[in-house]
């Protein structure tokens, strides 16, 4: 039995060690925000925060996340009213909305260790997250905003 | 309120009908398109058919409103409801909305017996306008008969703002909840003509920027898509479908995999093996330990797509016994072809092209314990087909299955069949548990169904004159009405024109894909006539005008994108600009990219787009505008990176290392879109951007290198390919 902090509360999961982080938080946890996309890493539509920093879950097992602090979309904030969250209802970003999860966990790790990022950080920060829709200039948009609005 | 989940659709007829007092406003199809009826008269109606609710007005105000817009991030969701409740003239603040049952015959569109629900080829708000716009004001006629009355005044004299009926001569006002209160719907509602809807300037809702009511629930994780579906007792199931496209399974390692941990079963698909456990990561595990005998025969064996588009295709195309379909002819294109001054002729090539929707495909599956009745929880573009595929997969009657309409993570239009959804059915149906079958992202291209890879051969005849009178276009390829759209030329009128379809066959597994055919009709179209103008030493605008009888409507959208783009102002070194128009479900765009080229390594980037679109009247400015965007996008992905390669009868690609789509560092740093200012009927507007920009790139190119690119994707290899030749 692994044991750590999800959104700030204490969660245990009796999957094998080995399972990968996502399936415990959207199958095991029932938290589905977070989404799978590739199953291999590639896309980012399954991000989320483990001890402050933006991480691939299907790529993180289950026993490495014991003891720590790990933050899904459904705790970003309280009542969806992170900086982030608010920018991108202003920015209109999400279409399908599949990997915005993913967009807004990876944005708000920069936000965090960055505050006031340029374009090109932006840009370079949010590379490995796919979106299909190709929201890609709304989400920088909404990024801008919330940096300057938090 | 306004966060739509799975859970909305669960709400019965029955209920919505039954609800807390109110009025309801059921919906029928009559001659002449949608017809709303009175709750009572449905109720009375023999044909169960008959009583599907439309509009709900609660006492309390508020108006439940179903939406048959499939919502893949389109939008149409939204923008559907609003039509109605533009006329309707209700408070948006208390429209409530619901996707509306998987029924065609009564929330389709069409007409005689061809009724669909897909939300396909950009459709939805063009298909239902009028329909939506005539039964709001209905709506909106019963609630002032119902005030006239209350008041005993004319109903002539009344009129209506947001929400509330208003008496002008004494201030009395009526909220729709107060009337809805003691008021009756007539058995036969009050007909609407076209001359009694609003005109453009007294819109509120249409032509005006409402936020997009999915998009709060898309931003912290609570929009439902089938993939996030949970019900109790429910086991996950994993595919592995055939390497090659139409084998079937003739045996695999049962009694391993079954030995696995978690697995409860597994279940014969007709092309493939499901595994079915109690956790999706058991599922996996063991659909990766399954080995799979698969039987021969399969068209697909063997097949090599490179050497079939390098070599088969063009012997197709001059080999006079082939399977010839003719698209369009116009005139007489042999006497223009004899009688011309100049001539061109040019070949083009694209590859196959995958979704990549976001969501891998899913469904979730549930009978009822007597085993005649079947739930399925799907995100689709057309609920209506995949609960008459999902039917016939598993031998019910239509009315034995009822299909959930859940949010898409990508359409694209790989979701308008039910391919997959009868995979759960089938599952649940073999285990009798509820299931949640998804496939993983590596089945998910494999087993894939593509954008057909195509050849296209283009003639032109030009006459003394210099302008083009003769027009050949043939297309080769595999897969029949995918390989047309977009094939003919609406914007140019040319007067004698050939164009035809040349079919061969594969075995390779096709579908709609983003306007489809348009993607490289149009990528070989306005290449042609750029490089017809740049062999004329004309500017490439100035030719479409000069020698292509281009239309009014046409010119215009060019105008305008020349005017946005300042297209004959000088660029930075290094930088050129090229242009190209698409027509699509009636709209049309024109558009000019900016881009530059890194020689060394063959990489072109685009850094500005400008794209004037006609789509008719605009419902929702924003919306419109994030569509356009997103087929910049989309477009810009398939012509610098996507391609899906077959060898050996087996997709080569697997996930997203080697099957390239566009990221946030190749958006280009500067999108402009807008909507030329229209007052006719909407048009469709969420594949207006993308078949422009394989041509728009193609012909920048040339700008800057005096090369032309003639194969889709243009690859870095293909790019250096190109610069050498």
């Amino acid at each position: 039995m692994v044991s750590f902090y999800l959104n700030g509360k204490r969660a245990t999961a009796a999957a094998d060690p080995s399972t990968p982080l996502l399936w415990v938080i959207r199958d095991h946890l029932k938290l589905t925000g977070t989404k799978y996309g590739c199953g291999a890493g590639l896309c980012g539509a399954c991000t989320v925060h483990v001890n402050d920093r933006a991480v691939r879950s299907c790529q993180t097992q289950l026993s490495e996340v014991e003891g720590r602090r790990v933050v899904t979309i459904e705790g970003l904030s309280r009542n969806g009213l992170h900086p982030l969250q608010k920018a991108f209802i202003a920015e209109q970003v999400p279409q399908c909305g599949y990997c915005q999860s993913g967009q807004i966990m990876k944005a708000a790790e920069l936000l965090r260790i960055n505050p006031k990022p340029t374009r090109a950080e932006i840009i370079e920060h949010m590379d490995g997250n796919i979106c299909r829709c190709g929201t890609y200039n709304r989400i920088l948009a909404a990024i801008e905003r919330a940096s300057k609005e938090a | 309120m306004n966060d739509m989940t799975h859970k909305g659709t669960e709400l019965s007829r029955r209920g919505f009908l039954a609800g807390a007092g109110g009025l309801t406003f059921c919906f029928a199809f009559g001659s002449e398109g949608i017809r709303l009826l009175s709750a009572s008269t449905a109720e009375a109606s023999t044909a169960a058919r008959a009583i599907n609710p439309w509009v709900r007005i609660a006492p309390d105000g508020i108006v439940t409103i179903y939406s048959a817009g499939a919502e893949m991030g389109q939008g149409s969701m939204t923008s559907l409801p609003l039509i109605l409740a533009e006329e309707m003239d209700a408070d948006w603040s208390k429209v409530v909305i619901e996707f509306a049952p998987a029924d065609a015959d009564t929330y389709g569109y069409g007409s005689g017996n061809s009724k669909s629900m897909a939300i396909v080829g950009s459709r939805a708000v063009q298909m239902y306008y009028t329909d939506l716009r005539r039964a709001g004001a209905q709506v909106r006629k019963v609630l002032i008969a119902n005030a006239a009355e209350k008041w005993k005044v004319a109903a002539a004299s009344l009129k209506t703002e947001p929400g509330y009926v208003v008496n002008p001569a004494n201030g009395q006002r009526l909220s729709y909840g107060e009337i809805a209160a003691f008021g009756t719907v007539p058995a036969t509602l009050p007909a609407v003509s076209d001359s009694e809807l609003k005109k453009k300037n007294e819109f509120r809702l249409i032509g005006h920027t409402v936020p997009r009511r999915d998009i709060p629930s898309k931003v912290d994780g609570t929009a439902q898509f089938a993939i996030d579906v949970q019900l109790p007792g429910m086991l996950y199931a994993s595919v592995r479908h055939a390497p090659v496209h139409g084998s079937e399974p003739e045996s695999w390692n049962d009694a391993k995999v079954k030995a696995m941990k978690g697995v409860v079963a597994t279940v014969r698909l007709p092309d493939g093996v499901a595994v079915v456990a109690d956790t999706f990561e058991h599922a996996m595990a063991a659909r990766n330990a399954l080995e799979i005998v698969w039987k021969k025969g399969a068209k697909a064996e063997g097949f090599d797509s490179e050497r079939a588009l390098a070599e088969q295709y063009a012997k197709v195309h001059d080999d006079p016994n082939a399977n010839s379909q003719s698209l369009e002819v116009k005139g007489d294109v042999k006497a223009a072809f004899a009688g011309a001054a100049r001539t061109f002729k040019a070949e083009y090539r694209s590859d196959y092209g995958y979704h990549a929707q976001m969501e891998p495909l899913n469904a979730v599956a549930r009978f009822n314990a007597s085993g005649d009745h079947l739930e399925v929880w799907d995100g689709s573009q057309a609920p209506d087909r995949c609960r008459s595929d999902v039917a016939k997969a598993v031998g019910l009657k239509l009315e034995q299955v009822t299909v959930h309409q859940c949010y898409m993570g990508g359409g694209f239009g790989r979701r308008s069949i039910g391919d997959y959804a009868s995979e759960a059915a089938l599952v649940a149906k073999a285990t009798g548990k509820p299931i949640k079958l998804i496939w993983t992202r590596e089945e998910d291209i494999a087993y894939g169904m593509f954008r057909p890879q195509s050849f296209q051969c283009l003639e032109a005849a030009l006459d003394a004159s210099g302008k083009v009178t003769g027009w050949r276009h043939c297309v080769v390829g595999d897969g029949g009405g995918l390989l047309t759209t977009g094939i003919r030329i609406p914007y140019y009128a040319v007067p004698n024109q050939d164009i035809e379809l040349r079919g061969t066959s594969h075995g390779i597994r096709l579908k709609h894909w983003r306007a489809v055919g348009h993607v490289f009709n149009v990528f070989a179209i306005e290449s042609f006539v750029d490089e017809m103008a740049r062999a004329e030493n004309m500017d490439p605008i100035e030719f479409r005008f000069a020698r292509m009888s281009i239309t009014p409507r046409a010119r215009a959208v060019f105008e305008r994108v020349a005017a946005m783009s300042d297209w004959k102002a000088a660029r930075p070194e290094g930088r050129a600009l090229g242009v190209s128009i698409t027509e699509r479900s009636r709209s049309l765009g024109a558009g000019v990219v900016e881009i530059s080229l890194d020689r060394g390594t063959g990489k072109i980037r685009v850094h500005k787009v400008w794209v004037a679109v006609d789509g008719g009247t605009i419902v929702q400015p924003d919306a419109a505008r994030a569509n356009v965007e997103s087929g910049i996008m989309y477009g810009l992905s398939s012509v610098l990176h996507e391609r899906v390669t077959v060898k050996g009868g087996v997709v080569e690609q697997s996930n997203f290392h080697d099957y390239h789509v566009m990221r946030m560092s190749d958006m280009p740093e500067e999108i402009h879109v807008e909507f030329l200012d229209r007052d006719t009927h909407p048009s469709g507007i969420g594949e207006i951007g993308n078949p422009f920009i394989a041509a728009a790139v193609a012909n920048a190119f040339f700008v800057l290198t005096g090369k032309r690119l003639r194969h889709m994707p243009f690859t870095p290899e293909r790019v250096q390919e190109a610069l050498k030749a």
